[in-house]
């Protein structure tokens, strides 16, 4: 009790001291720095093992890192990401592991793809279509899932998980070019959506091209914000996450809730191959990028399911993907960002459980330790307020 | 054999994990067989001949009585045939009655007793701690579980048994430790005391009666309720009904209270008028409104206020702030929300104004609900539920493991909220408090409503005989009863409906 001789009246004020704020902000950094440390420490730990400098290939790829158009790659690749976490964090706040939003995002942006090379509008309006098209795919996908659990009791880690298998299947199938697809050398693709369909990006000159749709990331951060922390909704989502029975008692819908958050979050998967889609690539083909929803999970976690956190969490894994390719110039292999990846999931989950419970029982210390202060320093108290409290 | 007895939350099943290692002591000691003992975990307290049989049973159903026994401890006698005989060894010494190679899934809930309590001496336990033993049995199970541990008394061996249903506390144990608030309070011997002197240590003298005498109560119904029947299914009963053509209205001003022993159908009912369960039959009636189809959030935005009989489980989310405890259940009203919208700002001033009016004791708004006591907890959720001026309100317990000032506050406030009108339904394993707050009194056993009973004359003995099935129809107060009861003796006056109770199953 450092604040003085009067510890119970700023406590029983209520709003959050200065000290409070910041020992939150410290219990919030807490975890992620813990799980950051020890899986670096580990992965030098297996390069020291392997009889390799356990530092270098760090100062590497962050020197590799300062280069401009490295920088570029890493930001783009961390807007997809972000997309693909946001989705997943949808459901992790409510307590639903969507492991779909892998299926999920590749079939929205082949089904956009393809209903975007089939017609052309003006730009903003091609541009909102395919969106549109993506966002439905996903949810509609996703709303399997969701339906399956409301109506079967089906888990949809286990359904989210067969969906992804199917719709791998789905799009091999549709991309033949006996369907939608079109033979271009090598490759399979959906054939080129017209420049109204592209979303404009920002050119850095020698860097490249970031992708505009970043915005529409950054957009969707503050959406998914604003919802769960400042509408109706979100606290029935979160109260549902928090406790199931709790929520049922104070009448959210359970099942309605759980198809809801499903169909959000396949909404928002659907998103995730757009920036791809629309700033890059402009057809879905074999060389589309696949995995993004499973690293989508890692960043989610990393994040917190907090918007702030799953920025840097993005940034920080599409790091590792990008300047890990200097390494093989090096002579270390790349997959040593990859053995940092899989560390990092570990760390994360472990120290945040550490933390969360380390958390809550400092807290119940606090409140005893401040509740007896608060009990010696005004003796005569208890009776007055139980007078009080029954005149009241 | 050694009772411990205390109120819900008293402590006494704090006492009993650290006793069995599964919570450590900030001081003090343990004794067995007079050396001293530090217990880290249950595997520590079995290695002493401490074991544990648990108020929900831990077995596994698909698995027989055997394999549930061998389970965690194959090291002993194998898995195989001297494991099977190990077993009839113990259940033809103790006269169990266990057949080893049963299925779980086909025993009975006494049956099943009587598995943990093998798998107890099966482990080489010496002392047994038995927590609350009898809250799941029916009478005639209760006295076959006693004579069972009369049997295991009888070859020396030592039963601690929790309870807090006293006629059985003095039926069998030898020596009776009460305990309140977290501190012994007595230790008696069952030919001393009374049930009513055993009750009086157990709350404390200076309890609050929760008296409440000058009637408010309206010809105006605000809740009706004709023929509710509800059926469940699960796998250990089968389909049973559990609320079976249950009747009643509750007028503005009147508490109508519901006595019965836990699991006859009081939860069901609760669920059932909270719209948490689907009701098979019957209609509720809100005032002039039908609500049998609304689901939760309509009837709370009718005016249903809730104080949920497990806080935890169904009123509270422990690991968020107060102030979002506050919003819980009324998210949709004011002062949390205009439209779609939170009002954090609003819902955190309100949450100020409750802890302040109804002395919820914390440091602030923003600490977890979990960081709180149950019964600074239960202040809040009373605060929360009052604060939307409801027409009807479910009380399920509400002074459950509250200490003794904050229970006499929750009853003021009931009090007051039915002078203006409140419909309240209460339901309290606390008799003095059901006789003391209501203006009704109705006895639930096996899912119906069976007798009815004045508060104003009606003892807790006598309710306490209805509450077992024993009698039903409209309980009038015998005077005879009292005359006996006043005995200069002191021994079995305030017993004798405890007593009563177990002739009859003998």
């Amino acid at each position: 009790m450092s604040d003085g001789g009067k510890p119970g009246v700023a406590a029983a004020s209520g709003r959050p001291t200065t000290r409070a704020r910041l020992d939150r902000l410290v219990l919030a950094l807490g975890g992620p720095v813990l799980a950051l440390g020890v899986a670096v420490l580990l992965t030098s730990a297996v390069l020291l093992l392997s009889g390799r400098s356990p530092v270098e290939p760090y100062v590497l790829m962050i020197e590799y890192a300062g280069n401009a158009d490295i920088q570029v790659l890493i930001v783009n690749q961390a807007t997809t990401y972000y997309i693909a976490a946001l989705a997943v964090a949808v459901g992790f706040r409510m307590n639903l592991f969507n492991i779909g939003v892998d299926g999920q995002y590749r079939l929205a942006a082949m089904v956009a793809a393809v209903t975007g090379a089939a017609f052309s509008l003006p730009a903003p309006l091609h541009v909102l279509v395919i969106m549109a098209v993506a966002m439905l795919t996903g949810a509609f996908w996703a709303g399997i899932a969701g339906i399956l659990k409301t109506s079967r009791g089906v888990s949809e880690v286990v359904s989210t998980i067969m969906l992804n298998a199917i719709a791998t299947s789905i799009i091999a199938y549709l991309i033949l070019p006996a369907q939608f697809g079109e033979q271009r050398g090598n490759n399979l693709t959906t054939g080129q959506i017209a420049e109204s369909g592209w979303f404009p990006g920002f050119d850095t000159g020698p860097g490249g091209v970031v992708y505009g749709f970043i915005v529409v990331a950054a957009l969707l951060g503050v959406v998914y914000w604003l919802v769960l922390n400042r509408t109706r909704f979100g606290f029935d989502l979160r109260a549902t996450g928090a406790s199931q029975s709790a929520a049922a008692a104070s009448g959210v819908d359970a099942k309605r809730m759980i198809f809801t958050s499903m169909v959000i979050s396949g909404g928002v998967a659907g998103l995730a191959g757009m920036p791809v889609l629309l700033g890059d690539s402009h057809t879905y083909s074999l060389v589309f990028p696949v995995g993004i929803g499973f690293t989508g999970i890692t960043i989610a976690l990393l994040g917190r399911n907090h918007p702030v956190g799953i920025a840097f969490g993005a940034l920080l894994i599409a790091f590792l993907d990008k300047a890990s390719a200097t390494l093989d110039y090096s002579g270390y292999e790349k997959e040593i960002a990859t053995i940092m990846q899989g560390l990092i999931v570990i760390a994360v989950v472990i120290s945040y459980e550490a933390v969360r419970r380390y958390g809550l029982r400092r807290q119940q210390q606090k409140v005893g330790e401040e509740l007896a202060a608060q009990a010696a320093s005004a003796p005569g108290d208890t009776s007055q307020n139980l007078s009080k409290g029954a005149s009241a | 054999m050694h009772a411990i007895v205390g109120e819900n939350g008293a402590g006494k099943s704090t006492l009993m994990k650290i006793l069995y290692g599964m919570q450590k002591p900030d001081e003090g000691t343990i004794t067995v067989d007079g050396e001293q003992v530090t217990l880290h975990s249950p595997a520590d307290a079995i290695a002493r001949g401490i074991g544990m049989v648990h108020q929900h049973f831990m077995l596994a159903d698909n698995l027989t009585v055997l394999e549930n026994t061998v389970l965690g401890g194959e090291s002993l006698y194998g898995i195989g045939g001297r494991a099977r005989d190990k077993i009839r060894e113990i259940s033809d010494a103790y006269g169990l009655g266990i057949r080893p190679d049963v299925l779980v899934e086909d025993l009975g809930v006494a049956d099943r007793q009587r598995v943990e309590i093998l798998k107890v001496l099966y482990r080489g336990a010496r002392t047994l701690i038995l927590d609350e033993p009898t809250a799941v049995l029916v009478p005639q199970e209760v006295d076959a579980l006693f004579a069972n541990l009369r049997e295991l008394k009888a070859e020396g061996l030592t039963v601690i048994f929790i309870s807090h249903k006293l006629g059985e506390v003095l039926s069998v144990a030898d020596e009776i430790t009460v305990i309140r608030r977290g501190t012994t309070v007595a230790s008696v011997s069952p030919d001393e005391v009374s049930t009513k002197q055993l009750a009086e240590l157990m709350v404390g003298s200076e309890l609050p009666t929760p008296e409440t005498r000058e009637s408010t109560v309206t010809d105006r119904p605000v809740l009706s309720v004709e023929g509710l029947t509800v059926h469940t299914h699960d796998a250990e009963h089968g389909d049973r009904t559990v609320l079976d053509d249950v009747g009643f209205t509750i007028h503005a001003g009147e508490v109508l209270g519901l006595a019965g022993v836990e699991g006859n159908g009081q939860t069901e009912l609760i669920e059932a008028l909270i719209g948490l369960k689907h009701a098979d039959a019957g209609t509720i009636r809100l005032g002039d409104e039908e609500i049998t189809g609304w689901a939760t959030r309509r009837r709370r935005e009718g005016g249903i206020g809730y104080i949920p009989e497990d806080r935890h489980r169904h009123g509270l989310l422990l690991e968020s702030p107060l102030w979002e405890n506050r919003i819980l259940g009324h998210v949709t009203e004011q002062p949390n929300s205009r439209g779609y919208w939170l009002k954090p700002k609003a819902a955190r001033a309100d949450t100020e104004r409750i802890v302040e009016e109804y002395d919820v004791r914390t440091p602030g708004i923003e600490v977890t609900a979990g960081s709180l006591s149950g019964g600074n907890q239960q202040k809040l959720i009373v605060g929360r539920e009052m604060s939307h001026h409801p027409r009807f309100l479910i009380a399920a317990h509400p002074t459950r493991g509250v200490d003794v000032g904050a229970q006499a506050q929750i009853w003021d406030q009931i009090r007051e909220a039915r002078h203006e009108g409140l419909a309240v339904l209460l339901i309290s394993a606390d008799l003095d408090e059901l006789i003391g707050l209501s203006d009704t009194l109705r006895v639930m056993y096996r899912g119906r409503l069976v007798a009815d009973a004045d508060p104003a004359t009606i003892t807790p003995e006598e309710l306490g005989t209805a509450m077992t099935g024993a009698a039903s129809g409209h309980l009038e107060h015998e005077e005879g009863d009292a005359a006996t009861g006043s005995d200069a003796d002191g021994r079995p006056d305030a017993a004798s409906g405890a007593q009563n109770e177990e002739n009859e199953h003998e």
